[in-house]
This record gives C-alpha cells, sequence and structure tokens, in this order.
C-alpha cells in the first residue's frame, strides 16, 4: 500500500488530463449556450466553427513559422491565436448577415434553425477539407513538458511519474482567463447587461431601447472568439483533424444540457462533469487501485468500466439521466 | 403548366440524368451501364431512408438525426440473420452472452422499479445505486469470459456468434423490427422533450449503435468486417460460369463479363424498386387515412390536438418507431447490396445530414418529393466530385502548369461535395422552403 503513488499516478492520468480536456469542453459549451441563450436555437455548427478557428490559427502558424517568428517556449499558435479570432469573427457575422438574419427576420420557429445550422456546418466542414484538408495536423511546437515524469521522480524519489504538458497547462490557464473576461463582460459592461436582458426577456428588452442586432452581432463576435479559442487549445493539446472537430458536437451539446442550456455558469460545470466522467470510466484503474489497496486485494484485470471508444457512451448517458430527472439542466437553463 | 406536370418532369428529369450516364461519357457522365446502374440502386435506398425520415419529419415535425444509427441496425440485422450458425461459438460462450445481456436489462428494469415504487429519499438513491453497481459487476463477469470464447473461434473468418442461417431477404424486415426497437427505447425517453433534445439524443444513440459495432467483435467482428454476406441474387462469377447465361448474352450481342453484372445489378434494382413502391403505397395511404390526417393536425398545433383528447407522445413515439423502422430496412437493403458490413465506413455526414437534404430538399411532408429528393441528390451526391474537378480544370487553365496553387486547387476538388451540399440545402431554405414537390 503506497498512497502518495497512488495520489501521482492518479493526478498523472485521471486529474490533468480530465482538467484540460474539460476546459476545453467548458469552452466549446460556453459558446453553444450563449447562442441558445440569445439566439435561441442549438448551433450543429459549432463543431465545424472551432475547426475553422483552429484552421486560420494553424495556417498563421505556419506563416509565422517560415518567417522565423517564434514565441520562444510557448507554442507559437498563441501568437496566432488573435488573427485566427478575427478569422472566425468575420465568418460569423458573414454568416449571420447572409445566413441567419433572413429567418430571425421571419421570426422562424427554433427547429428551422437548426436545420440552417446543419447546412452552414456542411458547408464549413467543406470550407476547411477543401484549405486544409482532411487529414492530421500537428502545429504545436515550443517546450514540450513543464514537469516531465523522470524529473518529477528524481525529484520526489517516488516510483510514479507525474508530467505536465505544456499545452495541459496552457489550456487550463487560457481557460480561466477567458471564463473570467467573459463574465465581467457579461456582469459588469454595458453591452454584456444587455445581453444578459435580451436573453431573459426578449420583449422587456426591445422595449427598453436595447437594439437586438447589436446583442445578436456581439453575441456571434464572442462566440467565434471562445470557439477559436477552444478549438486550438483541443489542437495543440490532441492533434488537429477536422472530423474530430465535428464529433466533439456530442460532448459539447451533452456539457451545455447538462448544465442548463443557456447558463454560462452551468456550461463550465458541465465541461468538467462530462470530462472527468468520460476520464474516470474509460481510465484503467489498475495502476492506482495497486497502490492504494493492500496487496491481497490488487485486482488481477485492468479494471478498466468501458473501452476507450465508448467515451460517446458516457456523455451520452449522462445526458439522458440528466434529460429525464432535471430537464432544465443541474444548473437552472431555459429550456423546457 | 399544371403542378402534376412539373412533378412529373423533374422525375423525368432524373431518369434521364441516370440513363445519360449509363449512355454517353460527355462532361461528367462516365458512359458505363454498370455506373448508372450503381447510382440508381443506392438513388433507390436513398429514397426509402428519405420516405423514412419525412414520415418522422413531414408527418409529425420531429427532428430525428440519427438516421446512421438505424441504418447501421439494419445492416447488422443482416448478419445475424443470414449468415451461417456457428455451432461452436453457441456451446462456447453465447449462451453465456444472451445470459448476460438478460441480466443487464434486468437491472435496468429493477432500476426502473425501485425509482418508481420506493419513496423518494436517500434510501432509495443508496438502494438504487448499489444494485446499478452490482448489476454491471456481475455482468461484466459474465460477460467478459464468453466473448473471450466466442472471439477466440477462429478469428481470421468469424469470431462472431455468427447468424440464423436464414435466407438474406428475411433480413429486411429484420433490420426493421431491430431499428423499431431501438427506436422505442430512445423514443421512450427522449420524446416529450423539446424538439432540439430529440435531436442530440438521436445524434448520441447513432454515435453508441456504430461504437458498439465498432468494438463488440463478437457480434459484427468489429472493424475487421464481415464479408461475402448470402446474396438473394447469384454471384457474377456463376453467371459467366453458366453455358445457357453465356449463350443468351452472345444472343443480344453483349460480353457474358458485361451481362452478368449487369443482370445481377438490375435484379437489385427491380428488388429495390419492388419495396420503394410498397413502401411509397403505405405511406400515402397512411397519409391519407384518418390516421394521417391527425398525425398533421398534431404537427401544426399540439396544443390543440391535445385537446381534442389525442395523446400527443404517444403518436409521436408511434411515429418515431415506424419512421426510424424503414430507415432500418433501407439499412439492411444496402448491407445486402454490398453484401458485407463494414462498421468503419459509417459516417453522420454521409448517413445522417444527407437523408436530411435529401428530405428537404425533395420537399418535406410529401412522400414523392422525399423520393424524388433521395434520387436526385443522391445523383449530385456521386457526380458533384467529377463536377468539382472540370471546374476546377476550368478555373486553373490560365494558371503555370506545376505551380503550388494549381496543383492544391485540383488535389481538394473532391471536397467539393460536402460544401455543395450544405449550399443546396441554404438555397432550398431561404428560397424554396417547401421543396421541390411541396406538401398538398
Amino acid at each position: 500500500m503506497d498512497l502518495l503513488n497512488a495520489l501521482v499516478a492518479l493526478t498523472n492520468f485521471v486529474v490533468i488530463p480530465g482538467l484540460a480536456y474539460g476546459s476545453q469542453l467548458a469552452l466549446g459549451a460556453l459558446g453553444v449556450t450563449l447562442i441558445y441563450g440569445i439566439l435561441r436555437f442549438s448551433n450543429f455548427a459549432h463543431g465545424d466553427t472551432m475547426a475553422f478557428g483552429a484552421m486560420v490559427t494553424i495556417l498563421v502558424t505556419w506563416a509565422f513559422q517560415s518567417v522565423g517568428i517564434s514565441f520562444g517556449v510557448l507554442p507559437t499558435a498563441l501568437l496566432a491565436l488573435p488573427f485566427g479570432i478575427l478569422g472566425t469573427i468575420g465568418l460569423a457575422l458573414l454568416t449571420d448577415r447572409t445566413v441567419y438574419r433572413f429567418y430571425r427576420e421571419q421570426k422562424a420557429k427554433p427547429v428551422i434553425f437548426v436545420m440552417v445550422s446543419l447546412g452552414v456546418m456542411f458547408m464549413m466542414n467543406g470550407i476547411v477539407r477543401f484549405i486544409i484538408g482532411p487529414g492530421d495536423q500537428r502545429f504545436a511546437d515550443g517546450e514540450r513538458f513543464i514537469i516531465k515524469a523522470r524529473t518529477f521522480k528524481q525529484m520526489t524519489g517516488l516510483n510514479e511519474g507525474l508530467a505536465i504538458k505544456t499545452t495541459q497547462g496552457i489550456t487550463v490557464i487560457t481557460a480561466i482567463i477567458v471564463v473570467a473576461a467573459l463574465f465581467w463582460f457579461l456582469n459588469k459592461t454595458r453591452t454584456g447587461k444587455s445581453m444578459r436582458a435580451y436573453s431573459d426577456n426578449e420583449d422587456l428588452a426591445l422595449l427598453s431601447g436595447i437594439n437586438p442586432e447589436r446583442v445578436v452581432m456581439y453575441t456571434w463576435m464572442i462566440v467565434a472568439a471562445l470557439a477559436t479559442i477552444a478549438g486550438v487549445l483541443y489542437g495543440l493539446d490532441k492533434s488537429f483533424k477536422p472530423f474530430t472537430y465535428f464529433q466533439l458536437l456530442l460532448p459539447i451539446f451533452a456539457s451545455a444540457i447538462v448544465g442548463g442550456l443557456g447558463n454560462p455558469l452551468g456550461a463550465i460545470a458541465g465541461g468538467f462533469i462530462i470530462a472527468f466522467s468520460e476520464v474516470t470510466i474509460t481510465y484503467a484503474w489498475k495502476k492506482v487501485l495497486n497502490y492504494g489497496l493492500p496487496d491481497s486485494l490488487a485486482p488481477d484485470g485492468l479494471v478498466q468500466l468501458l473501452s476507450t471508444d465508448y467515451k460517446f457512451a458516457v456523455s451520452f448517458a449522462i445526458l439522458i439521466v440528466v434529460l429525464l430527472f432535471k430537464p432544465t439542466g443541474l444548473f437552472k437553463g431555459k429550456a423546457v | 403548366m399544371t403542378d402534376t406536370m412539373k412533378h412529373t418532369l423533374l422525375f423525368v428529369f432524373v431518369g434521364v440524368m441516370i440513363l445519360a450516364e449509363g449512355a454517353t461519357d460527355f462532361l461528367f457522365f462516365s458512359g458505363s451501364w454498370n455506373s448508372a446502374l450503381v447510382i440508381l440502386n443506392m438513388g433507390l435506398i436513398s429514397a426509402i431512408m428519405a420516405i423514412g425520415v419525412n414520415i418522422q419529419w413531414g408527418f409529425a415535425g420531429l427532428f430525428n438525426v440519427g438516421i446512421m444509427g438505424f441504418t447501421a441496425l439494419g445492416g447488422l440485422a443482416v448478419v445475424l440473420t443470414s449468415t451461417p450458425v456457428i455451432p461452436a461459438a453457441w456451446s462456447s460462450g453465447g449462451v453465456s452472452i444472451v445470459m448476460a445481456l438478460v441480466m443487464g436489462a434486468m437491472t435496468v428494469v429493477a432500476g426502473v422499479m425501485i425509482s418508481k415504487f420506493m419513496p423518494p429519499g436517500k434510501l432509495r438513491s443508496l438502494v438504487l445505486a448499489g444494485m446499478m453497481i452490482a448489476g454491471f459487476f456481475v455482468y461484466r463477469a459474465i460477460f467478459d469470459p464468453a466473448v473471450g470464447a466466442v472471439e477466440a473461434i477462429n478469428p481470421a473468418l468469424q469470431g462472431n456468434i455468427g447468424g440464423l442461417g436464414l435466407p438474406v431477404l428475411l433480413a429486411w424486415p429484420a433490420g426493421g423490427l431491430l431499428a423499431a426497437g431501438a427506436a422505442w427505447l430512445i423514443g421512450k425517453t427522449a420524446l416529450g422533450l423539446r424538439s432540439d433534445y430529440l435531436a442530440i439524443a438521436t445524434l448520441g444513440i447513432a454515435e453508441i449503435i456504430i461504437a458498439v459495432l465498432k468494438n463488440e467483435d463478437w457480434l459484427s467482428r468489429g472493424v475487421k468486417n464481415v464479408v461475402g454476406l448470402p446474396r438473394p441474387l447469384p454471384y457474377e462469377v456463376d453467371l459467366q460460369n453458366d453455358p445457357g447465361f453465356v449463350e443468351s448474352a452472345a444472343g443480344i450481342g453483349l460480353d457474358p463479363v458485361l451481362a452478368s453484372t449487369i443482370y445481377v445489378k438490375t435484379g437489385y434494382a427491380l428488388m429495390f424498386t419492388a419495396v420503394l413502391l410498397a413502401l411509397l403505397w403505405m405511406a400515402q395511404m397512411a397519409l391519407k387515412s384518418p390516421w394521417g390526417r391527425m398525425m398533421r393536425a398534431i404537427r401544426d398545433n399540439e396544443t390543440a390536438a391535445e385537446a381534442m383528447g389525442k395523446n400527443v407522445t404517444r403518436r409521436h413515439l408511434q411515429i418515431f418507431v415506424l419512421g426510424s423502422a424503414i430507415c432500418g430496412i433501407a439499412g439492411a437493403m444496402m448491407t445486402t447490396l454490398d453484401s458485407q458490413l463494414t462498421p468503419g465506413t459509417y459516417n453522420p455526414l454521409r448517413f445522417t445530414f444527407l437523408i436530411w437534404v435529401m428530405v428537404i430538399v425533395g420537399g418535406s411532408g410529401n412522400n414523392f418529393g422525399a423520393v424524388l429528393g433521395g434520387m436526385l441528390i443522391w445523383f449530385f451526391w456521386i457526380k458533384v466530385e467529377p463536377m468539382g474537378i472540370l471546374l476546377m480544370e476550368f478555373v486553373t487553365s490560365g494558371m503555370d502548369e506545376g505551380s503550388a496553387l494549381k496543383t492544391h486547387l485540383l488535389e481538394s476538388a473532391s471536397h467539393m461535395r460536402l460544401f455543395t451540399m450544405g449550399l443546396i440545402l441554404l438555397l432550398v431554405l431561404r428560397f424554396s422552403p417547401r421543396g421541390l414537390i411541396p406538401e398538398k
């Protein structure tokens, strides 16, 4: 029995990956939830918006790398991120102007908006594949680790190593900064307050002189920025492949719904709930249990509850349980 | 020009396109009758899927984005019905697998019972959690060794529990039943909530079904694929070795290889047309019946229909199951046509969202529209690629030979597909939201 080693193994394989993945999901779910709160539909194109933002960032990163600009120990992609955000904001505003605005003026039903977002999803998917291709792209550079497993072992003298990748550290720190900035914006600024008012009660907001088109414009800008950041962080941490981003749609929706659609705080909580459940249920616990339990109780098998391919099933099961018992989500969302 | 004439012309247009595919190699046509028949066959299957989705969306306004899952279940049904029985698999572990699955189902049922009949409180949560965890471990304890035993039998070819050895045509209704069962489960949980939730729930169940097919090797051989499924029609090679067939092919002046391939594909086309017509007839009859009128009344105003005493949730469940069953039948037909089950090839863009484009473009609420949309969009889905390459060759004709941009443009032309489908969907939704053949 060796509790310290068990704890280190747990941190290394469950807590740190879970935190990074949870931050990425939370940023994605914030975008979905904002669109739901202000524009009142589930945006199926969100995964592909993330892919588009990441793609622009990757292209700018490559341009920087080719002229020799780098960010020292940090990935160059962070320098390219603002350009990615600008590009995605441009695309989001363009789609709003050419596609969504027409249906807003018609006061179309939400399901029509969802349908339209399917069309947008197809087009964005096509654009991304057209420009960068369907393959895997790696664009992370700079120092790979904050702490290497071997250094940690030498430092502490423990059997288990603890490795923290730079990308994981950056993901968590960026997510904290972005979320803090977003909440400050929503709660303290005039525009943020008008957005919340519009989300709570559209008619009342219109009566008090809030310009709906301005609110919608700001929403798209924020959502595009969030999507790009989430997409780049995910790409840095794992790798960039257009189809993976499309598949992220399910855990992102699950996070947003579990937290309560339309509720930003819920989206963050939901992101971490989904991420940690996925990691804990698909992790093989043998190592941690071998350290944590007395020898007589040590398990023979891998003690993996479900194979990693079933991670979708985990987010889905949580989604169903929440829908059945608390349809408005853990934090009170809008949906009934 | 009357509406009927316009609609007939649209169908004639699709027919001419497919005929042109066989007859000429002008522009993007290939000039091969085989290729024309391949497009026709998949077009017919797509039309059936479109009818299934149209029943759900057009009749009842249900937004199902899990079509891929139901299609894949249809494919699984072909494996489970028509492949030969493997006695060794059943004696080694098949029975335990079935027992484990029954155990798992009983655990869930017991869980539902507990949450229904025990008073809410800490005790109920504890009992429920304990029950579920214990059930899961017992299930894994029975399931895992049995799976290992089954997968060890002749892993190069089988390694799964095999099928029932029944004629493959029986797999089509079986696919419908399997899909209907899954639809009942998902409908029971997600219907009655708001429409977006059904969409997300179905999106999830489709991914899970594919994950199960990919990973449960004992069931579907996973990514190792099940090949050589029985066919309702003879093999081309056998036909070519049949002197009678070669003679009659020579009689109409055809090469036996070409004749045999066309013979088999035409056979499939006739069978699929028969199924399509039967389902179309049933869907039309249902639409015209009092039941169909009730469905549309519910779609147009749920509150009013409920006030008239209609059980909206039950009707939704009914139509959700029916529509999904049709998708399951189509999925079984598709796997029969390919005579292999390849779980790795199911992609939601192709099997779910493309069907939606078909329904919307064809005209939601109109069965003939769904059929037209299925055939037309399938034709374009196949042909956008050669069209894109032609377009790119034209665009890049002025550029330097071997310039990086030119190579990139020519290479990426094949990705125009998704872009074009999205554009078609957006244009139809904007300028002709009721589709090519609108609901009457």
